[in-house]
C-alpha cells in the first residue's frame, strides 16, 4: 500500500511506544489477537504470513458534519483536527476505515464538508452508514458517494496486507423495540464471503452500531450481531470495530476482540450514566480529550494487534 | 390548552363564547394532544384519545429523531424543535416508534 514504510519490520514495539508517546495520554491495548494455540493452528498461521509485513490502518467515527448543538457547535472543525492529527503522524497508514455518521441529516452539503476534510488526509477511506447518513428522502446520496461495488444498503469486504475487510451494515430496517439489524440477506452474504476462507486468515469486521451488545437499554447492540460473530469464530484472529457510541469501549471473547471508537464530534455518557445518550455536554477545555481517532496496527508474524487511541488532545 | 386564571375569565370567556359561534369546528382542537421527545423517549409513552385527534410530537432533543407506525404514519426526520402531527381517524391501537432508535417506543390507543 501507498504510504507504508516497508522497509521497517512492519511496526516493532518500540515504534508502537513512539506512536504512544505522540498520543498523549492516548490508551494503547495489545490483545491476543491471535490464533490461540489450544487450535493447534499457530504454526501454520505463522507460517503463512512470516514473510508478509505488517501493516496499520486508522479507524475514524461519527463525524456528524452539520451538528451544530452546545455540545460541539463545531464538528466540521473537529473532523478538520483529526485529519490534521492523521496527517502528522510519523508513519502513515495504509488506508482508513470511517465507521458511519459521517454526517448529522444526511444533507448533500453535509456530505460535501466531510468529503473536503476526509480528503484531505490522501488516504483511501473505506466507509460504513451510520444511521445518521441515510436520512435523505431517497437514501441516495451516501450510496451515490459511498455505495459504489457494494451489496445491499452498503456493505462489503476487501483484502489488505493479508487482512480480510468485511464492511457491515447493521442501520436499515429497524424493528420497533429492536437493536441493530444486519438481516438474513446480508448475513446470507457475510456467510457466502467466507466461505474457503482459511481458519489462519485475519479477519476485520466494521459497521456502525456495536455488533456486540453493548446496552440494549440504549439500543447499543445488533439484534442479529450473533449471527454474524458465529460465522466468524471459527477464524483464529477477528476484530470487530464500530463507532455510534462515541467513547471507547473493548472486550476480549475467546478469538475475537471488539472495540469501539470515539467520535470527532462529539461524547456520549457510559451506558446508563445520563437519562439518554444523546451528546454529552462537557466543559470546552476537555470537549477534545474526549474526541479522537484509532489505529489499528497489525502485525502478522506476532498475531497481535495494537490498537491505539488518540483524543485530539490528551 | 391553558387553564384562564381569574383575571382572565371574563376575557378568555367571550373568545370561547365567539370560537363557538363562529368556529364550531375548533371545539375538537381543544383534544388534540402533545407527545415531546426529551432524552430519547416519547412523553407520554401511552396516550388514550377520541377519533378525530390530532396528535402532535415535537423533537426537543439535540439529535434527529422519527415517528414511525408500520403501514399508518411515518414523519419525515424531525430535527430539533420540529414538529410533526397525525390526525386519528380510526378507532385501535397504533405502536410506534423511531426509525433510528427502534427502543424508542410509543402507543396511542384511539377510542
Amino acid at each position: 500500500m501507498s504510504g507504508h514504510d516497508h522497509g521497517h519490520d512492519g511496526v516493532s514495539r518500540r515504534k508502537v511506544l513512539e506512536c504512544m508517546t505522540w498520543a498523549g495520554t492516548g490508551v494503547l491495548w495489545t490483545v491476543t489477537g491471535g490464533v490461540p494455540r489450544s487450535l493447534g493452528i499457530i504454526d501454520s498461521a505463522q507460517a503463512a504470513t512470516a514473510a508478509a509485513p505488517g501493516m496499520s490502518f486508522l479507524q475514524i467515527s461519527d463525524s456528524h458534519v452539520g451538528f451544530d448543538k452546545p455540545a460541539n457547535p463545531n464538528a466540521l472543525g473537529t473532523l478538520e483536527e483529526a485529519i490534521n492529527k492523521i496527517n502528522a503522524m510519523p508513519a502513515k497508514p495504509s488506508f482508513m476505515i470511517h465507521t458511519g455518521d459521517i454526517t448529522h441529516l444526511s444533507k448533500a452539503a453535509e456530505f460535501d464538508n466531510a468529503e473536503r476534510i476526509i480528503s484531505q488526509s490522501k488516504l483511501d477511506v473505506h466507509y460504513v452508514p451510520g444511521e445518521h447518513d441515510f436520512l435523505d428522502e431517497e437514501v441516495k446520496f451516501y450510496r451515490e458517494r459511498y455505495g459504489r461495488g457494494t451489496k445491499g444498503a452498503g456493505w462489503y469486504s476487501f483484502d489488505a496486507g493479508g487482512v480480510h475487510f468485511i464492511g457491515l451494515v447493521n442501520v436499515v430496517d429497524l424493528k420497533a423495540g429492536g437493536l441493530g439489524n444486519l438481516g438474513a440477506e446480508q448475513l446470507a452474504w457475510l456467510e457466502d464471503d467466507l466461505r474457503g476462507k482459511s481458519k489462519s486468515t485475519p479477519i476485520v469486521l466494521f459497521a456502525h452500531i456495536p455488533v456486540w451488545t453493548v446496552y440494549p437499554e440504549w439500543g447499543w447492540g445488533t439484534e442479529d450481531g450473533g449471527r454474524a460473530l458465529e460465522y466468524v469464530k471459527g477464524f483464529g484472529s477477528v476484530t470487530v470495530l464500530n463507532g455510534h457510541i462515541h467513547q471507547v469501549m473493548q472486550k476480549v471473547e475467546g478469538n475475537v476482540t471488539f472495540h469501539t471508537a470515539r467520535s470527532t464530534a462529539f461524547p456520549q455518557p457510559a451506558p446508563g450514566a445520563a437519562r439518554s445518550p444523546g451528546p454529552m455536554k462537557v466543559e470546552d477545555a476537555k470537549l477534545r480529550a474526549m474526541l479522537g481517532v484509532a489505529s489499528i496496527n497489525f502485525k502478522q508474524n506476532e498475531q497481535r494487534l495494537a490498537i491505539i487511541d488518540t483524543p485530539l488532545q490528551g | 390548552m391553558k387553564t384562564p386564571n381569574r383575571r382572565d375569565i371574563g376575557f378568555g370567556f367571550g373568545l370561547v363564547l365567539a370560537a363557538a359561534i363562529l368556529l364550531p369546528a375548533t371545539h375538537a382542537r381543544a383534544d388534540d394532544v402533545e407527545v415531546h421527545i426529551d432524552n430519547f423517549v416519547f412523553q407520554p409513552a401511552e396516550l388514550k384519545i377520541k377519533v378525530g385527534t390530532t396528535v402532535t410530537w415535537t423533537n426537543r432533543d439535540d439529535i434527529p429523531h422519527t415517528v414511525v407506525s408500520a403501514g399508518k404514519f411515518r414523519s419525515k426526520t424531525l430535527d430539533t424543535d420540529d414538529k410533526f402531527s397525525f390526525t386519528f381517524t380510526n378507532a385501535g391501537d397504533y405502536k410506534y416508534f423511531c426509525s433510528l432508535h427502534p427502543h424508542m417506543t410509543g402507543m396511542i390507543k384511539v377510542e
